[in-house]
């Protein structure tokens, strides 16, 4: 069986869309010098609470909006706990997975089964049907827009308004953003909710669009993932892109490949997006010069202001 | 004339300490105003309140004639205060151009913003290159940067931190000519500093702060630097003294060493080569960022060289780790006592485990003898007068002067054949200062060869026999250090840092 | 308002304090929880606290469980403890777990049918070498090329599980099982079983290696070097390499024992209390360690009293699933709340509260 390149192409991009939107979000999150591990926890949470509100109002757009809320009340207390109670990150961040793990089990114990409502395509049928190109480029649901519309506003922001500088310095250097007095602690707070909220719409996008029903578990390390991406992306925001679509291909190209009864053993192409990402972060990683220049320079460190 | 600044009875109390009691003075229009005192005076808390950063407790600021309290930075230099930080707050892994619009309320577009640094920094002598990234200049530069941020506000009162601790010689007269300039044009400058002779040279004022009082007020032209110490100390601190004596065979030996760096902002080392013999004492001097840290890296073999390039007693050390050579006779002191020299959330016992336990037998075949190390930090402490309850405190809550008069005795009395120092008396209060300058100078003494490296050119002068200049990662041939003078000693450190000829001649002008 | 100041020395009392200041707050937020879910909060808290260890009914049954669920829990969060120690972060236990698993399985089906003495020995080593092996994984790409160790490890984990599904379904799946997935049952042949060592008491020889491993890590954290570069890497990484410890070796230490432990915990698990390799025999120990390994502080005494607690809210769980039926993830999120009460209240042992003064200037 021959894969159809036009309509590997329309799944990769729906297949990388939440992961995508879980990057650009963390991506923010890190440039701002802060490392939240939580990802796969508020995707979670943004999948079963979009679930949950797009099956109870019927309206997909409010599931998407309940997801990216969800996402972001859960990164909240990531925020209260490491800029207000100097908390460690990493373990905080590991906190945040495991918790909303378990609580987004226990929210979609009632809906598992359930089919959500459609989202529509943004586009009418006339412009889809165009040979190749169609479904390619008009092919898909507001979301996937919205997602690529995300990566060129953070991308402006961060290299073209003060606003970016402002966020980008707090991540070089908290304590000379502070002496120069800015409001370290409120900035990172904001770009920490901002991250939440992208990490659960990319959740709803999840188990509104891509599965779609909600089954416990259903992220299934694509939070992970995107923290991968973060890293691939060098902390630039159109890489990240690069880097979803790339992933959200070899998903494509896996699962097709499974169904195409191709000789290779399933048990490889069930780890291969994982095996995949693994060794792309070695590859990035292994570039000492490279690595070490764009990570922020205060990643993952405690602030706390004296005086 | 009206003052520009009124400080009238401010007071901030710390748990444990008051930094500022009662503090009062004025600073009139144009008028460079020294603000002299030892660390630990409360220089910095009085000028962190200037700069709206810390609130005081109690009293009074008034500013061009109107009640003054900046709740936050921006506050202060919307009204007019700049201030240029000792430890600076600028951002490496941006531009020039973005270092400056982040000082900045309400910077212009990029475009414009980079042609005004283009202008400003000509105009009063401190060529910069708007878009190159912070982490490549040197700190002379980085200085710059932070002055033509404050410059590009129009500030009516400029503010500087201890701005020539990191400036050659040359460089601080160019400083000198521009806040002179600065001055003329009626801006008024409050400059913090503890070093006498530059006071006496540039301000007009002085405000001298012990404790946190102020104890006195002078016109510096009129005083002698030695009674401006002794008010700044509260008593006269005698001059180390040593004995003549001459040095004996080749312990240290450096050839050839390179080595390139660990972060991507570091200095490598080029070609580095010097010897030091029994009983002697070589400075190295420099200004920070010179390549002081990874010096030190490859001479504490936390950084691993060739083979050959580091020599003691005629054997090739180059690739031995840090322990090995401890066995052999080579310990270090680094600059960082937090975090490098010691850990700061151990207590005193285990961080003398940290370095002695080879020499000083502090474990059995790995089981650590924690009786023998509480003994040994109880000598330190002792030995080296560190003033702390005892050896179960943690290292982070001594004093900077009480933390380095530890580290530093924990590697003196480990008796060793080298030591090397980096930055003995940074941030040390003038008698924790005088001490381990003292113990250093006994060291050398008793047999041992010393190689001090140091921002403090006064510093060096008194302690080495030899004295050589570390610029850009490489080392000047050693000099005898009798006899120089600043004027050489600033030309061995490189000079000033990218100066057009026109602006040195400038410089030297009398203002 | 609240401000925070530096303690000048970190404060013993809190250190102790903090924990179990945590486990009351997470009662009551837990209550509240169990409230919000339509259940009686005070009968819930009693059914997962009291009633496993108290009530005839079920103590019989539950108290050997505690040393069941504990076991595995303690033997990882020990391992683990190390490497955070030192700020090397395994998260990947779970993968390691099930690695061990299916490694010590392998052996010991290996020789199926003989009931040789010396077969359960080697499973044990079988399984260690399966979790070290698959420790050394991101231990090997973090020091050769600076691969970040957390993700490394964690997206091993769904690469762990796609491999015992195969297992479960391929390579050790029991010939006589009628086409089930699973492998044979090691816990009911002689030879490949984790017995009780002591009948009825829940002991099994992984919970012996648990206390074990709690007592050795005991001596080397506060006796010898190992244990003191361990803690120094992870406080001042610049001093240690000044004190002359080699982070390549440590990362590699580490990882190296927190995975071997793993593996063996993994072994113990399926020769005994699971019985078997299924797809999914892992119940998330390797996870949950975590959580016992903080709320331990780091420190082995407490992790031996953490993962007590932490096996007490599983089978109080399970318990409470039975009896109120209260659903089964609310017993994870219960962790999870855990952990941030920890962690807020983690702030006390290095900073003061103060109530901030009215502020002069405004």
């Amino acid at each position: 069986m021959v894969i159809d390149p036009v309509t590997l192409i329309v799944a990769l991009i729906g297949a990388s869309t939440p992961i995508l939107l879980a990057a650009i979000g963390e991506l923010v999150v890190e440039r701002s010098g802060v490392l939240n591990l939580g990802v796969e926890g508020m995707m979670i949470i943004g999948a079963v609470s979009g679930f949950i509100i797009a099956v109870n109002s019927g309206s997909p757009w409010l599931g998407f909006v309940g997801g990216a809320f969800g996402g972001a009340v859960l990164s909240l207390i990531f925020a209260i706990l490491t800029q207000y109670l100097l908390s460690n990150q990493v373990a905080t961040g590991l906190a945040l997975t495991l918790f909303g793990l378990g609580l987004a089990a226990l929210m979609g114990e009632a809906y598992a089964g359930i089919s959500p409502p459609m989202t529509p395509d943004l586009f009418p049928e006339a412009m889809r049907d165009i040979p190749a190109l169609g479904p390619i480029l008009f092919g898909h649901d507001l979301i996937v827009y919205v997602s690529l519309a995300l990566v060129a506003a953070v991308w402006f922001m961060l290299a073209h308004t003060r606003a970016g500088l402002i966020l980008r310095a707090v991540g070089e250097s908290h304590e000379a953003a502070h002496a120069l007095g800015y409001k370290v602690v409120r900035i990172r707070v904001l770009a920490i909710l901002f991250g939440g909220a992208c990490a659960g719409l990319g959740g709803a996008y999840l188990s509104l669009v891509r599965v779609p029903s909600w089954t416990e578990g259903m992220t299934a390390g694509a939070g992970w993932i995107a923290l991968a991406l973060v890293v691939f992306a060098s902390w630039k925001p159109w890489r990240a892109l690069l880097g979803a679509y790339l992933f959200g291909g070899i998903a494509a190209l896996q699962l097709r490949l499974q169904a195409a009864d191709i000789n290779i053993p399933v048990v490889l192409l069930d780890m291969s997006p994982y095996l995949v990402t693994i060794i792309v972060l070695v590859l990035i990683s292994s570039d000492k010069t490279r690595a070490a220049l764009n990570a922020p320079a205060a990643l993952g460190k405690v602030f706390h202001a004296s005086g | 004339m009206t003052a520009l600044l009124t400080i009238d009875g401010l007071t901030k109390a710390y748990p444990g300490v008051v930094a500022n009691d009662d503090v009062s003075f004025e600073i009139q229009p144009g008028e460079v105003h020294a603000l002299l005192g030892e660390n630990g005076a409360g220089k910095s808390t009085l000028v962190k309140m200037i700069y709206g950063l810390v609130k005081p407790d109690s009293g009074r600021m008034t500013f061009k004639g109107a009640a003054y309290t900046p709740p936050e930075p921006r506050a202060a230099r919307a009204a007019g205060v700049a201030m240029v930080f000792q430890h600076f707050s600028l951002f490496e892994a941006l531009s020039v151009a973005e270092n400056v619009a982040l000082g900045m309320e309400d910077p212009p577009k990029p475009r414009d913003l980079a042609a005004r640094i283009r202008e400003v920094s000509e105009t009063y002598g401190l060529p910069l290159d708007p878009d190159r990234l912070v982490g490549d200049l040197s700190a002379g530069e980085r200085q710059r940067v932070e002055i033509i941020r404050c410059l590009l506000q129009d500030p009516k009162l400029l503010i500087m931190d201890e701005p020539t601790s990191v400036l050659t010689p040359q460089e601080v007269e160019i400083l000198f000519h521009t806040l002179r300039k600065l001055s003329e044009e009626g801006t008024a400058i409050l400059y913090i500093s503890h070093k006498l002779e530059e006071i006496r040279a540039l301000c007009d004022e002085a405000t001298i702060l012990r404790l946190g009082k102020v104890v006195a007020t002078c016109t510096p032209r009129e005083v002698t630097a030695a009674h401006m110490a002794e008010l700044m100390v509260g008593k006269s601190l005698a001059a180390p003294a040593r004995d003549e004596a001459e040095p004996g065979e080749i312990l240290l030996k450096v050839a050839g060493l390179s080595l390139e760096p660990a972060t991507p902002f570091g200095t490598p080392l080029r070609h580095i080569g010097f010897e030091v013999r029994a009983g002697e004492v070589l400075g190295i001097g420099g200004v920070a960022g010179n390549g002081q840290d990874e010096l030190l890296a490859a001479l504490s073999g936390e950084a691993l060289t060739a083979h050959g390039a580091i020599q003691f007693k005629g054997e090739p050390i180059g690739d031995v780790p840090p322990n090995a050579r401890r066995v052999l006779g080579i310990l270090c002191a680094p600059e960082e006592r937090l975090g490098h020299a010691a850990a700061p959330d151990m207590s005193l016992t285990e961080n003398a485990v940290l370095t002695a336990r080879l020499r000083r037998g502090l474990d059995r075949s790995g089981f650590l003898d924690w009786s023998g190390a509480k003994s040994y930090a109880e000598t330190v402490i002792e030995r080296f007068d560190v003033r702390t309850p005892g050896p179960d405190v943690a290292a982070r809550a001594l004093s900077g002067g009480n933390l380095q008069k530890y580290v530093i005795g924990r590697e003196i009395l480990q008796d060793p054949d080298v030591l090397v120092v980096n930055q003995p008396t940074w941030g040390v209060d003038a008698s924790a200062a005088a001490a381990i300058r003292q113990a250093i100078l006994d060291l050398a003494q008793g047999g041992a060869a010393v190689v001090c490296i140091s921002q403090d050119l006064d510093e060096l002068l008194e302690v080495s026999d030899r004295f050589c200049a570390l610029n850009e990662g490489r080392l000047s041939a050693p000099r005898p250090a009798r006899g120089l003078s600043m004027e050489e000693i600033g030309l061995m450190l490189g000079g000033a840092h990218d100066m057009h000829e026109a602006d040195m001649e400038a410089a030297h002008d009398p203002a | 308002m609240i401000r925070l100041e530096k303690r000048p020395t970190p404060s013993r009392a809190w250190i102790i304090g903090a924990p179990i200041l945590a486990v009351i707050l997470t009662m009551i937020a837990g209550g509240l929880m169990f409230a919000i879910l339509g259940q009686d909060p005070v009968e819930s808290i009693r059914v997962i606290f009291l009633d496993p260890l108290f009530d005839e009914r079920f103590a019989a049954f539950s108290r050997p469980q505690l040393l069941v669920k504990a076991g595995p829990l303690i033997l990882i969060a020990i391992g683990l403890s190390l490497g955070f120690r030192a700020g090397i972060w395994n998260i990947g236990a779970e993968g390691q777990y099930i690695i061990g698993a299916i490694c010590g399985a392998g052996f010991g089906l290996a020789f199926y049918p003989s009931e040789n003495l010396l077969i359960f020995p080697g499973m044990i080593i079988a399984g260690a070498l399966g979790g070290w092996a698959w420790a050394m994984i991101p231990a090997i790409l973090k020091t050769r090329f600076r691969t970040n160790e957390i993700l490394v490890s964690l997206l091993l984990v769904y690469v762990a599980e796609a491999i015992l599904a195969q297992a479960a379904t391929g390579f050790l799946r029991n010939p006589e099982g009628a086409g089930f997935p699973g492998s044979r049952n090691l816990a009911r042949h002689p030879g490949t079983d984790n017995p009780e060592i002591i009948a009825g008491s829940g002991m099994h020889w992984g919970v012996l290696a648990a206390f074990i491993a709690v007592i050795a890590a005991y001596v080397l954290l506060n006796r010898h070097l190992l244990g003191y570069q361990i803690k120094l890497a992870g406080e001042a990484p610049r001093a240690a390499r000044f004190a002359g410890v080699n982070p390549t070796r440590l990362i590699i230490l580490c990882l190296g024992v927190s995975g071997a432990l793993a593996g063996m915990a993994g072994l113990f698990e399926v020769a005994g209390p699971a019985g078997q390799i299924s797809i999914d025999f892992n119940s998330g120990y390797g996870f949950t360690a975590i959580i016992v390994a903080f709320l331990g502080r780091l420190h082995p005494v407490g992790i031996l009293l953490a993962g007590l607690l932490l096996a007490l809210t599983f089978i109080g769980g399970e318990l409470a699933q039975l009896m109120l039926g209260v659903p089964a993830p609310a017993i994870q999120a219960f962790q999870g709340m855990l952990l941030f009460f920890l962690l807020a209240l983690d702030v006390l042992s290095n900073y003061r509260l103060r109530w901030k003064t009215a502020e002069v200037a405004s």
